[in-house]
């Protein structure tokens, strides 16, 4: 687990997500969850590459069911990305390194 | 363009892809093995496998891909996330064509798997939103909810069994009057009582604003329509072969999986297809990793007589 990757909580996530300066990707799962397990290499390695540009963060749902709903998540893993406190994009299940770093570049 | 040359290369990084790797690399050919997205295939998304050998008390689909990744790994396999576009096999060396360049190859094993098959009732716009294929993914957002679970076979009946870990109630909707599934997942399924199965029906649509709120469904024998409240939709009705890049380079039955000989030969000398893609009676680990260990010593065996 890289430590650049910032685990969020229920009462964290307004403060850290929706009224940061960057954009944020917010990378909803559980530790039951074969595929949420075998994205976070993929999740890694992208934040070495735009970590500065994006901040990159995770919610276990086991631990913070508020969040999840409040969003609508009924699906992990789902990646939600944040711009200025809005949803700018949203990914749900098993994607490939490819996709996902077209998406964080159209965030940016 | 720049281009690369291998004995072998294996399109797919499931438990037959792995295990053709593993002894690709074992055997010290010069061996590549291309991967869609992540290792592991199907198997990830798979909560609990309990038929395969060695392990007696049941592994996760997750732990025992990454043990088989790993031991590939360790034997010497590269493993490259990139997918492939399209194939040349009409040459002696193999092309195989990539995003940003073209990789040639003696040999080649197709072992792309295959994928969930769609209904097609409209559940595209509610997939995250109520409608799924995993179980194991999905199953614990419906603590204390109602949903409905499609399919007869040991999928379906395995899955519809982990889903009532957390939803109050299952209706297991099935297009005949008996299931397909192994004898054992069905005797689970008929003594769960969170389990109601709906015989000789389909699900006709999915209704709801948000997300799914419920399933329409018709009994095939009757045409008695019937409105199912559900807060989810999980469907299992087979699969379809992962081939968008075989444009009919080897030949497939009519669904579209791949023809091979027992030696894991497709239509195309040197081409083997092992696993779920292949046509083949029985589409479980322990076969594609028997597959894949047959198709790889044919193709060294292949290579060894150019």
């Amino acid at each position: 687990m890289t430590k650049n990757i910032i685990e969020l909580e229920d009462d964290s996530f307004e403060e850290r997500v929706l009224k940061s300066d960057k954009p944020v990707m917010v990378d909803f799962w559980a530790p039951w969850c074969g595929p949420c397990k075998a994205i976070a290499p993929t999740i890694d390695a992208l934040e070495k590459e735009y970590g500065d540009k994006m901040i990159f963060a995770k919610v276990n749902v086991d631990e913070n069911p508020i969040t999840p709903s409040k969003y609508g998540v009924q699906a992990i893993p789902t990646l939600i990305f944040f711009k200025a406190g809005e949803i700018a994009d949203q990914i749900t299940g098993m994607v490939a390194k490819e996709k996902l770093e077209e998406t964080i570049k159209g965030v940016l | 363009m720049s281009k690369s040359n291998y004995d072998l290369v294996i399109i797919g990084a499931g438990p037959a892809g792995l295990t053709a790797g593993m002894y690709a690399a074992r055997a010290r050919m010069n061996v590549l093995l291309l991967e869609k997205a992540v290792p592991g295939g199907q198997i990830l998304v798979t909560d609990w496998i309990e038929n395969y050998p060695g392990f007696p008390e049941g592994i996760s689909g997750f732990d025992l891909s990454e043990k088989m990744r790993i031991q590939a790994e360790e034997m010497g396999l590269k493993i490259e996330i990139a997918e492939v576009h399209s194939l040349n096999l009409s040459k002696e060396l193999k092309e195989i064509v990539l995003k940003d360049r073209s990789i040639i190859t003696k040999s080649l094993i197709i072992a792309s798997g295959a994928s969930p098959k769609n209904l097609g009732i409209g559940e595209d716009k509610f997939i995250g939103k109520g409608v799924s294929f995993c179980a194991t993914c999905d199953a614990p957002f419906f603590k204390g909810k109602t949903v409905v679970a499609i399919g007869g076979g040991d999928t379906a009946v395995q899955e519809a069994i982990f889903l009532t870990k957390f939803a109050k109630k299952v209706y297991l909707i099935h297009r005949r009057d008996e299931l397909r599934a192994a004898k054992i997942l069905q005797e689970r399924a008929f003594e769960n009582n969170k389990i109601e199965i709906v015989w000789d029906s389909v699900a006709t649509s999915i209704e709801g604003f948000f997300g799914v709120e419920s399933v329409k469904i018709k009994n095939i024998k009757t045409n008695e329509e019937k409105v199912l409240k559900a807060d989810g939709c999980f469907i299992w009705v087979g699969i379809l072969p992962n081939t968008s890049f075989l444009n009919d380079a080897v030949e497939t039955d009519e669904f579209g999986f791949i023809l091979a000989d027992t030696k894991m030969q497709t239509s195309v000398p040197g081409v083997y297809a092992v696993g779920d893609v292949r046509d083949t009676p029985l589409r479980q680990i322990t076969t594609a990793v028997g597959d894949a260990a047959i198709a790889a010593l044919s193709a060294e065996h292949f290579i060894e007589n150019l």
